[in-house]
């Protein structure tokens, strides 16, 4: 049964990292849902987040093939019930006089926010996770949007536990 | 004191205990054989006819004394060259380190002359790579190529040195040793006593082990496991001189091309023990109809060949050679009479088969590997690949690890000629290549290094006109449409390219010829290329039809 896993990993902070990851679900043929990367507290390594969707079978070899990655320090899949996980959108949605309060209305449900306005866009800001984020941009589709980007997943553990290289 | 990059790159090696290289001077790495020159007393660079074959050297090297070969190449088209032996060095978990030079730092990314991404082109056939744009981070990085090419699962690194930081100067200092590898992963006890009941509790087990069983240095104690639990044992191609082959419990290669008793006594099992294999495709035919039968214990020192080909019962990641001996251990002896019986009616089954499908030819390709092999004595076998690989494989009587050179996972044609040539500098022991025309034809440029270095070597070339094995399939499976695969008008006269590279060389019909042509060969202190003449119509047998299973396997073709 494919469901979707997400993926922390630890990994040296240098050239290359991302095409190394990135590579190897190319080449044996993982589809990644999104990948996100950044810097830890420690400037010496960086932080992957990967979701994809595939069966226990395929999560199992993922992991195992990350882990054989020099540069890849530490890997683990993220209990969905044990973690936060957070997305961030923007979206460019066309601005109307008759739409303007619909849509205001729309971002306060959501706790998002507008970060720019102009006569004939609006440009809103929505953090939360997939689901979320979802439903929002189905919410504006009919006000028609202009263009929009999703950061894909960021995700961390809850409690004490932490991902360490 | 500061010394420069590139004598940074020899001292490191030297220190690394690497006393001789392969490769091919270029723009790029001028500094570095400048240094190489200077200190050709204490390192030997073998200079090849061209990179893929100074890549093939470094791996044949390296698979016949299982040190890290050491390959140097230029930038560019330097560079794209050794990625058919780096890709080689791979599949089979050869060590290697690769050192390439590259463009100055401030023209990378510009397209230069010679300029080519190496490190993006290898990072799917390298087990990690480097390029190294600062001088001071060049010895470690080194070291550390090293270290990750010899370490676990063994493979090869690929390490990319612009000119400018060959040409920078640095403080160095030698360490006094070799870099040792990281710390193996050993199996967990409960897993152990998990295999020992399977393993108990098993009426007809079988051995089937790997390339992994050669590099973790497992081959008495799998022999010990065999005999403890009466077990019959077979292998992947990889797995081949792990066990001498007259060794009463082994069966020989299994899969496609493999012995028919190994491959049936695999099926007829009721537990699989896979040491150190990975249950390629050519081990395993169709996955689906594989391991219907059986239960399998899986173990390896990579954690991820467990359950990426074959799910086991049961996957044990940890050091083959710990693990196996703890086992043996903890099982009980074990008598199989009705097995070891079944075993025996096997193997008298495959000699009917083998006789009865013998072609009855004056030199057919047993007779061929029988000859060469009654005279052979502590050589390294070496073959390229193709109908005459399987031959080999199926029917040299192998006695000691690291005396089978093959490309068995990524099957490379031309791989034969640098191979042998690697080999005899590693061991100093005569290297026999046995390749056919379409192999031989791909790399026999390397005859210029073989005699300009002396190399004791036999060519032993199963000559027949075609490119057999794709011609096999065309048989079987194309209605006979040969296509492209007919070598007959190309007129290569074997014995007189011999000679115009300075070697010997000699055409054989008979076997009485062939006997001569091989005694004549290990008196000669050269190169010297037996053409043997070979029917075109001689076939693999027997053969498990890619995607098939043991069901179909075919053991005769009229």
């Amino acid at each position: 049964m494919a469901k979707q896993y997400v993926i922390g990993a630890i990994v040296s902070n240098i050239a290359g990292v991302l095409s190394r990851v990135s590579g190897m679900f190319t080449r044996r043929g993982f589809n990644i849902d999104s990948l996100t990367v950044g810097e830890t507290e420690s400037g010496e390594f960086s932080r992957i987040t990967i979701a994809f969707h595939g069966d226990a079978d395929v999560k199992d070899r993922i992991i195992k093939q990350l882990d054989k990655i020099h540069d890849v320090k530490a890997v683990e899949v993220l209990d969905s019930h044990e973690t936060v996980t957070r997305e961030l959108l923007l979206i460019k949605v066309k601005n109307s006089p008759e739409n303007r309060q619909d849509i205001m209305t729309a971002v306060e449900i959501f706790r998002s926010k507008i970060v720019d306005y102009s006569p004939s866009s609006l440009t809103i800001e929505l953090t939360g996770e997939v689901t979320k984020i979802d439903a929002f941009i189905e919410l504006v589709k009919p006000y028609g949007i202009m263009e929009m980007c999703r950061t894909g997943i960021v995700a961390i553990e809850r409690g004490e536990n932490c991902l360490k290289a | 004191m500061k010394i420069s990059g590139a004598k940074i790159v020899v001292e490191t090696l030297i220190e690394q205990g690497c006393d001789t290289v392969f490769g091919y001077p270029g723009g790029q790495v001028i500094n570095l054989f400048d240094e190489l020159y200077l200190c050709r007393d204490r390192i030997k660079h073998v200079l090849t006819a061209h990179e893929q074959g100074a890549s093939h050297a470094a791996d044949g090297y390296a698979r016949a004394t299982g040190k890290v070969g050491v390959v140097i190449a230029t930038s560019g088209p330097g560079a794209t060259n050794l990625v058919t032996g780096i890709a080689t060095a791979y599949l089979d978990s050869v060590p290697m380190v690769a050192i390439t030079g590259n463009v100055p730092c401030s023209l990378l990314g510009r397209d230069t002359f010679q300029e080519v991404d190496i490190v993006g082109v290898t990072m799917p056939v390298t087990k990690h790579n480097f390029i190294v744009k600062d001088v001071n981070e060049l010895a470690d990085t080194l070291r550390t190529a090293f270290k990750i090419a010899k370490s676990g699962r063994p493979g090869p690194v690929l390490v990319d040195i612009p000119k400018d930081v060959q040409a920078s100067l640095c403080e160095f200092t030698p360490e006094k040793q070799p870099v040792i590898p990281y710390p193996l992963k050993f199996a967990q006890e409960e897993d152990l006593q998990k295999a020992v009941e399977i393993i108990n509790a098993s009426e007809r087990p079988y051995i089937y082990f790997g390339g992994g069983v050669i590099s973790g240095k497992a081959s008495e104690e799998i022999i010990a496991l065999a005999d403890k639990i009466d077990s019959p044992m077979g292998c992947s191609l990889m797995g081949l001189s792990a066990v001498p082959a007259d060794n009463p419990r082994f069966l020989g290669m299994q899969g496609m091309h493999g012995h028919y008793a190994s491959s049936v006594a695999e099926d007829e099992s009721d537990l699989v023990i896979a040491l150190s294999a990975r249950f390629s495709d050519r081990a395993t035919g169709d996955k689906k109809r594989f391991a219907k039968n059986f239960r399998i214990i899986h173990i390896d020192i990579d954690n991820a060949e467990l359950d990426k080909n074959i799910p086991a019962n049961l996957s044990i990641q940890g050091d083959i050679k710990d693990a196996v001996s703890r086992l043996t251990e903890m099982v009980e002896v074990k008598k199989h009479d009705t097995w070891s019986a079944r075993i025996q009616e096997l193997r008298e089954d495959e000699a009917r088969r083998i006789e009865s499908a013998k072609s009855g030819r004056e030199l057919d390709p047993f007779a061929i590997v029988d000859i060469v092999s009654e005279y052979e004595n502590d050589c390294n076998i070496v073959t390229d690949v193709g109908q005459h690989q399987m031959w080999t494989a199926q029917r040299y009587p192998l006695k000691k690890p690291r005396t089978f050179l093959t490309s068995g996972g990524l099957g490379t044609m031309g791989f034969g000629m640098g191979a042998a040539i690697g080999a005899y500098e590693g061991t100093g022991k005569r290297s026999i290549l046995f390749t056919g025309d379409g192999s031989f034809g791909m790399n026999l440029n390397e005859l210029a290094t073989s005699v300009t270095q002396g190399t004791p070597l036999t060519i032993v070339i199963m000559n027949n006109g075609v490119l057999g094995m794709v011609r096999q399939w065309q048989t079987l499976f194309f209605d006979k449409h040969y296509s492209n695969t007919t070598l007959d008008e190309r007129k290569t006269d074997f014995v007189k390219l011999a000679d115009a590279f300075g070697a010997k060389g000699t055409r054989v019909f008979t076997k009485e010829e062939l006997r001569k042509a091989v005694q004549d060969s290990f008196a000669y202190d050269g190169t010297y290329i037996i053409d043997c003449a070979v029917d075109c119509d001689e076939f693999v047998l027997p053969m498990l039809p890619p995607g098939g299973s043991i069901d179909d396997i075919i053991t005769e073709i009229k």
